[in-house]
């Protein structure tokens, strides 16, 4: 008896909270796609078209009641998201969004990182990594910490130096105020010359790029499309000589460098150019200094074998080396090098013997 | 490049110009909204609606252009630059294309797709006659119709309509201020777009009972001409830099239960020398203690 009554009672209350929640679920032949942090969600059903064709206010309801019936559902998922207050106790009730999934295209291409520039490159090679250096500096003069440049700068206001120091070796003529003037404008202006030169790499390094483009990206202009069409003419195995032309396309004229063997100068030019041409050529035959300048070779590759040992070395250990690596790996090197410097002065001897 | 070589001379061209340049996570994109040189009052309703819906990603110009999107889209191209919009609206109305409006969206300035619909039927905001939601709110969108899964077009067309609503991509919502709702259906070549306002009706459990009152614009659209981007163009914009990645946490591992285990790396151990708990029982008595040393203890053993 008191099992039965306790089945009932199971039963009652299993009623009840069917019933409660019969008021929001929905039935659907499909379940939804839902994208929680875009907030939407996706019904594959087809909706009954037969239904909604019929104009007026029935289709409305008919399109009011799909919609209840979705927003029903994807309102659901988004309570079962963890929640907590915001604010403390009494304040609203904020869920945690995960990361949109659907992907959207982006408004702007991915940055790309500039190139190195000149002083970068030079100082990766080194090994020179920079000093912290604080903003403050002491000044003696004032008695107070100063910044290090700029505005109310330690040091006091180069502007108003009153007293400019004749050098040593310079004329006593000369103004020297006006000397410093120039000399930091031409400061200035090589610094501005070589931001410009760093920026003009930058953005040829970056143009130079013609991997991505060889496919249309849609905004292409004339000049970098022909470009484009020139780089794919010559990838053929035969590099694009026996490539057939289409029927506007101008004929590919005999290209201006065209190899070192393949330029000739023409016949009838500037004879006095080509007089000091060939008596420079037997100048050169007649000389004993050798052509080839074997210290600046030397001097070239070790520079480039450097540089590949900074490069390799950037991967194992950043701190360790650096000035005092390369300090202590000096010996090893010079040896090489006066091994090198070495090996003209013991030529010539024998060019100069077997010459004379 | 003319921003590579000039650089701004004060903060606040310089915080403009960071604005505007590409980044690893990028800004909400913008809308703009513009009326072509024949635009009737439908069109420059619809347009109006949407702005007061897109507030403040949107920007409504108020002189008509007389363009052909489809034809030539510098013009699209420049204005896109000037206010830094990616997305745009027009709108225009001829004889052969009544009610016409073109949805796009740009990729680095230039157009990457536009879709041409054609109004049949709109009822504005001021037409029903309710309480609205705050400007501003995230709407919801819900896309019925197996149409939008199939037709190549119709996909396009979604992910535009996503993009273009969707507003900021936020971490946390209000779950009480979840109030607007947009809903379109793609049925018989035609596509309803709905917008409700959102009533928590309380239900028996936790999870509120919805019920919907009809707010804002609805728009009978149908699908005209589209100029859709290349495939590897379309690939190109979708492609995510590798620094939005999560970074995976190392030495943590999730089996298909949901249970987490890490992992720890312990130098080797003296089994022998391990520190246990002492328990007085089994202490080794001083006998056993001299039977394992050999006998040979410093100290005398006291005679039990």
């Amino acid at each position: 008896m008191a099992a039965v009554r306790v089945e009932a009672v199971l039963a009652a209350a299993e009623e009840q909270e069917a019933e409660k929640r019969r008021s929001i679920t929905v039935e659907k032949e499909l379940e939804l796609e839902y994208d929680l942090g875009n907030l939407l969600a996706v019904d594959r059903n087809p909706p009954p078209a037969a239904a909604l064709r019929g104009a007026g206010p029935r289709r409305e309801a008919l399109l009011r009641a799909l919609a209840r019936d979705n927003t029903q559902l994807l309102v659901s998922r988004l309570w079962e998201l963890p929640a907590e207050r915001a604010g403390g106790a009494g304040g609203p009730l904020v869920a945690q969004l995960p990361e949109p999934t659907f992907r959207l295209p982006r408004e702007k291409p991915a940055p790309k990182p500039r190139p190195p520039t000149r002083w970068e490159q030079f100082a990766r090679l080194k090994g020179i990594r920079r000093k912290k250096k604080t903003s403050l500096v002491w000044d003696e003069q004032a008695k107070e910490w100063r910044r290090r440049w700029g505005y109310r700068r330690a040091g006091g206001d180069p502007s108003r130096a009153w007293l400019a120091e004749v050098p040593a070796g310079a004329d006593p003529e000369e103004d020297q105020f006006a000397r410093l003037r120039r000399e930091k404008r031409e400061r200035v202006a090589r610094n501005e010359l070589n931001r410009l030169r760093n920026l003009a790499r930058a953005h040829r390094a970056g143009s130079a790029v013609p991997a991505a483009p060889l496919h249309p990206t849609g905004h292409q202009d004339r000049d970098e499309l022909r470009r484009v069409a020139r780089v794919a003419r010559v990838s053929t195995a035969s590099l694009g000589r026996f490539q057939p032309r289409l029927p506007k396309e101008p004929a590919e004229p005999p290209s201006r460098s065209g190899g070192k063997k393949r330029r000739f100068q023409p016949l009838l030019g500037n004879l006095a150019a080509e007089r000091s041409r060939q008596l420079e050529l037997l100048r050169d035959m007649g000389s004993k200094k050798p052509v080839l300048d074997i210290t600046r070779a030397v001097n070239k590759q070790l520079r480039q074998e450097e540089a590949e040992a900074a490069a390799a070395n950037k991967g194992k250990k950043q701190s360790k080396r650096g000035k005092r690596g390369r300090r202590q790996q000096r010996p090893g090197r010079s040896g090489k090098k006066s091994g090198a410097r070495r090996q003209p002065q013991q030529q010539k001897p024998a060019g100069g013997g077997s010459g004379g | 490049l003319i921003s590579c070589y000039r650089k701004p001379k004060t903060k606040r061209a310089k915080r403009f110009l960071e604005k505007r340049e590409p980044k690893l996570n990028e800004n909400t994109k913008n809308a703009m909204l513009i009326k072509g040189g024949n635009a009737n009052l439908t069109v420059t309703e619809v347009l109006k609606d949407i702005y007061a819906v897109k507030k403040p990603f949107a920007v409504l110009y108020k002189r008509k252009n007389i363009t052909r999107p489809f034809e030539d889209q510098t013009s699209l191209e420049f204005f896109s630059k000037k206010s830094d919009c990616s997305l745009f609206l027009f709108g225009s109305h001829n004889k052969k294309r009544p009610n016409n409006l073109i949805i796009g969206r740009m990729f680095d300035y230039h157009v990457l797709d536009m879709i041409e619909l054609g109004v049949e039927k709109f009822v504005a905001l001021k037409d029903i006659k309710n309480s609205k939601c705050p400007e501003g709110t995230k709407p919801m969108l819900i896309f019925a119709g197996d149409m939008f899964d199939v037709n190549e077009e119709y996909r396009r067309l979604k992910s535009l309509l996503i993009d273009f609503f969707r507003g900021p991509t936020v971490p946390n919502i209000r779950l009480a201020g979840l109030e607007y709702v947009l809903h379109f259906t793609a049925v018989d070549g035609k596509i309803y777009m709905r917008s409700y306002k959102v009533l928590l009706k309380k239900s028996g459990c936790k999870i509120p009972r919805i019920e919907l009152e009809e707010m804002g614009p609805s728009l009978d659209l149908v699908m005209r001409r589209t100029h859709l981007a290349s495939d590897d163009l379309y690939k190109l914009s979708l492609k995510q830099p590798k620094g939005l990645k999560p970074k995976k946490k190392k030495n943590i591992s999730h089996d298909a239960l949901g249970t987490t285990y890490g992992r720890i790396h312990m130098q080797k151990q003296d089994l022998s020398k391990l520190q246990t708990r002492k328990m007085k029982g089994l202490k080794k008595r001083p006998a056993e203690k001299s039977a394992q040393d050999g006998g040979a203890t410093p100290k005398k053993s006291k005679s039990a």
